[in-house]
């Protein structure tokens, strides 16, 4: 086992707790421990300064493992992961084959232990193949040791697929995680609808395209009792529908990507095709609404939606561009940007990155407490710096954030008390 | 002729009233451009007209130059227009047809850019389906670049010949009532036209069925109607649009049939616009769908005037944006 480390003089700040204190931390055997139990022989590391978090979970992360490994592996993208603060992320199933199979599953559990600095949690499809019409053996995947069940970029066009899928979900007790996109009413729409994209010459998606799966869902999902989390919405009118629907139950949950948060459809600008994402970056007043449901807790988590492209398909006309940005390593400090303007606190924006995906997802970690696996990120909040592609770990460099001026750094992450990843600004700090 | 001679160091002198002159790298959308510039090249085109009346149709201000057409939707006028252009400027031009279709997309836009770029050309007079596609080509380019239509975004000679045409005919632009009638929703021809339209102060109407006006097109044009008389009511000029065959499939618009009976100008719509109003189209028309034969070819139509001007119009952008590259 890893030498025990004791994290000294930090601002600890654990949403599940909802400690915000001054404190020494104690890891041993990978897992958090009281402090005052430390060996003699523990590291020390003097934390003055710095916010001690609970490592983040994101919910949403595509690598290109199996299949397009020239874009991600799971080894790169856990290197992304690792500098942004990310000690857990969700891998979706598309890849090539799909993850729809549990020796599938079990294939990327075993390849993330030999290669991923950080834990790798497979969602396995709902349907075979992505293709929206036969279930997968969720039993089966459940044992394999998937998380969640899925169709990643896909949204499953039928009512009636939907409903088994959610009530025969029901009987593993496992989250359903769904992309809403309505096919025919986001038909060749490749950005948000709306003057911006009249003016471009682009065809529009409407916020329908979202809002109508999503009541579908919703209602579904209340109709079979199923747990159900919309993976990621981006209009003010999906705020509202699920804003009713969790009134009436407590097992719906839903997710907002840090682009839909942070960036909205002026940001395409003249095709930058890296703006391209899915769902589309919408209006300010959107994304004002996305903001406000943190706030109130109507969208429990926030995530990457970490999704390389390279260039080959990204430099392309807009609308025949490939949609996706990564953002694993960005993540955190673009959340931050949100705290430091004082749109949300800094509570609010670490629990949806921390305590709500491993309550929806069942994980013991995302917690700073005894017992708990020693998932701990120390971050430094004001660090400035500028996001350059070049300096980026992903295999893939499609980032929204190019040279975006962002305040706030992970200076250290540990993985079941490990240390993955130093700022070079911390070589040598260490006693 | 006197405003786009060049002098012996084969310089476009200062224009008289000491406006300055259009002078970008490329010409992209009407979007970019200033009043100014736009009144330049339309006052550049008007120096253009007697070349092509004259019986040696030359001015040889491009010899020497290469420009490729760069088609990769197919188009007889345009490139046509462009290829004349060209050629009475004493250019070398080659046209390119490039099939594009989502199965074969080996190469990209980027590469077949790099490709061409090796060879050198001027200037690039390129159309493509894609709304961008010509703005990210010439960033990858060292030559000029000429939009000939990207997607549903700009056609900006188009917006050019039709202003030329508007105010020779009517001596004027600005204060005028434009209508733009049809397919505003899926039409680069439709935006490039309000967007220099506006500038210039003309009173821009749009008509059209529901399903053919995009979100947000009350902040584009000053007025907008789904009557068609009362769209042409008063109006100075009439400028319908190409309804394109595969808008009659049901979704957009029910049938060819109904179109016209709402859309389709004929001599009873008309007569609600001014007496002396022009009918323009940029062609290809559909007699029948968007149009009455009768008023396609009657004496109010300026539509083979517009075909003239759209080389005079493709002169003058060439010839400006020629020499703006020796300079730089």
């Amino acid at each position: 086992m890893s030498r025990a480390v004791l994290i000294e003089n930090a601002r600890i700040v654990d949403p599940a707790s909802g400690r915000d204190e001054t404190g020494d931390l104690l890891m041993v055997d990978g897992r958090f421990a009281e402090a005052k139990d430390a060996p003699a022989g523990a590291l020390k590391i003097d934390a003055r300064g710095l916010i001690a978090a609970p490592g983040l979970i994101d919910m949403r992360v595509f690598t290109g493992e199996p299949g397009h490994e020239y874009r991600e592996t799971l080894a790169t993208a856990s290197e992304a992961a690792a500098a942004g603060g990310v000690t857990s992320f969700v891998v979706m199933p598309d890849t090539q084959p799909v993850i729809d199979d549990s020796a599938l599953v079990d294939f990327l559990i075993r390849r993330a232990q030999a290669t991923a600095k950080v834990n790798v949690l497979p969602a396995a499809a709902i349907t075979k193949g992505l293709d929206g019409k036969e279930l997968t053996e969720f039993g089966l995947l459940q044992e394999a040791g998937a998380v969640c069940f899925s169709d990643g970029r896909k949204s499953i066009q039928s009512a009636a697929v939907m409903r088994a899928a959610f009530t025969y979900a029901a009987n593993f007790d496992m989250p359903i995680v769904h992309h809403l996109s309505e096919k025919s009413l986001a038909g060749e729409g490749v950005m948000n609808e709306g003057l911006y994209a009249t003016g471009l010459g682009l065809k529009g998606i409407p916020a329908e395209a979202e809002t109508i799966p999503l009541a579908r869902d919703l209602q579904l999902a209340l109709l079979t009792g199923a747990r159900y989390h919309a993976a990621q919405v981006s209009t003010a009118g999906s705020v509202a529908l699920l804003a009713a629907a969790r009134k009436r139950s407590k097992a719906l949950s839903a997710g907002v990507s840090i682009n839909n948060l942070s960036l909205n459809e002026n940001d395409v600008g003249s095709y930058r095709t890296f703006f391209k994402l899915s769902p589309p970056l919408r209006s300010e007043a959107d994304r004002q609404a996305m903001v406000e449901a943190l706030r109130d807790g109507t969208i429990d988590v926030i995530h990457s939606d970490h999704d390389p492209q390279d260039s080959e398909v990204k430099r392309q006309p807009f609308a025949e561009a490939s949609d996706g940005a990564i953002g694993l390593e960005t993540l955190l400090a673009a959340a931050l940007r949100l705290v430091h303007n004082g749109d949300l606190d800094l509570m609010t924006v670490l629990r949806a990155m921390t305590q709500r995906p491993a309550e929806i997802l069942g994980l013991q970690c995302g917690r700073i407490a005894p017992g708990a696996p020693a998932d701990l990120i120390l971050i430094d909040l004001d660090y400035p710096w500028v996001v350059e592609e070049k300096h980026l770990s992903s295999r893939s460099h499609n980032t929204a954030f190019e040279g975006a001026r962002l305040a706030g750094k992970v200076m250290r992450t540990f993985v079941a008390g490990s240390e993955v990843f130093t700022h070079p600004d911390m070589k040598g700090a260490a006693s | 002729m006197g405003q786009t001679a060049r002098d012996s160091a084969g310089n476009t002198p200062p224009r008289e009233d000491g406006a300055p002159r259009f002078s970008r790298r490329h010409l992209i959308g009407i979007a970019d451009l200033d009043p100014f510039e736009i009144t330049d090249l339309l006052d550049r085109a008007e120096g253009m007209i007697p070349v092509s009346r004259q019986e040696r149709k030359t001015l040889p201000t491009l010899s020497g130059k290469t420009q490729i057409n760069l088609f990769f939707e197919p188009s007889t006028r345009t490139q046509g227009s462009f290829e004349i252009a060209g050629k009475r400027l004493g250019a070398l031009v080659m046209n390119m047809s490039v099939k594009t279709s989502s199965v074969t997309k080996g190469e990209t836009l980027v590469d077949t850019a790099s490709t061409l770029n090796a060879m050198q050309p001027d200037v690039l007079v390129v159309r493509h389906s894609a709304s961008g596609a010509v703005e990210l080509l010439s960033q990858k380019v060292g030559c000029a670049v000429i939009n000939a239509g990207d997607g549903a975004h700009e056609h900006p000679t188009q917006a050019l010949l039709d202003a030329l045409t508007i105010r020779r005919h009517k001596g004027r632009i600005s204060g005028l009532t434009v209508a733009i009638c049809g397919d505003i929703a899926n039409s680069r021809v439709a935006r490039s036209n309000l967007l220099l339209l506006n500038k210039l102060n003309v009173r821009t109407r749009v008509v059209a069925p529901r399903t053919l006006l995009p979100t947000g097109v009350d902040q584009m044009a000053a007025e907008v109607f789904t009557d068609m008389r009362q769209g042409l009511e008063g109006a100075d000029v009439v400028m319908m649009l190409r309804l394109q065959h595969e808008r009659f499939a049901g979704r957009l618009i029910p049938s060819a049939r109904e179109y016209y009976r709402f859309y389709g100008l004929d001599a009873e719509k008309l007569s609600h616009a001014k007496p002396d109003a022009i009918v323009m189209h940029p062609g290809p028309m559909n007699r029948g769908v968007e149009i009455d034969p009768s008023i396609a070819d009657g004496p109010r139509s300026v539509i083979t005037d517009q075909v003239e001007m759209g080389v005079a119009v493709r002169m003058a952008v060439l010839d400006a944006l020629l020499p703006a590259r020796n300079a730089a």
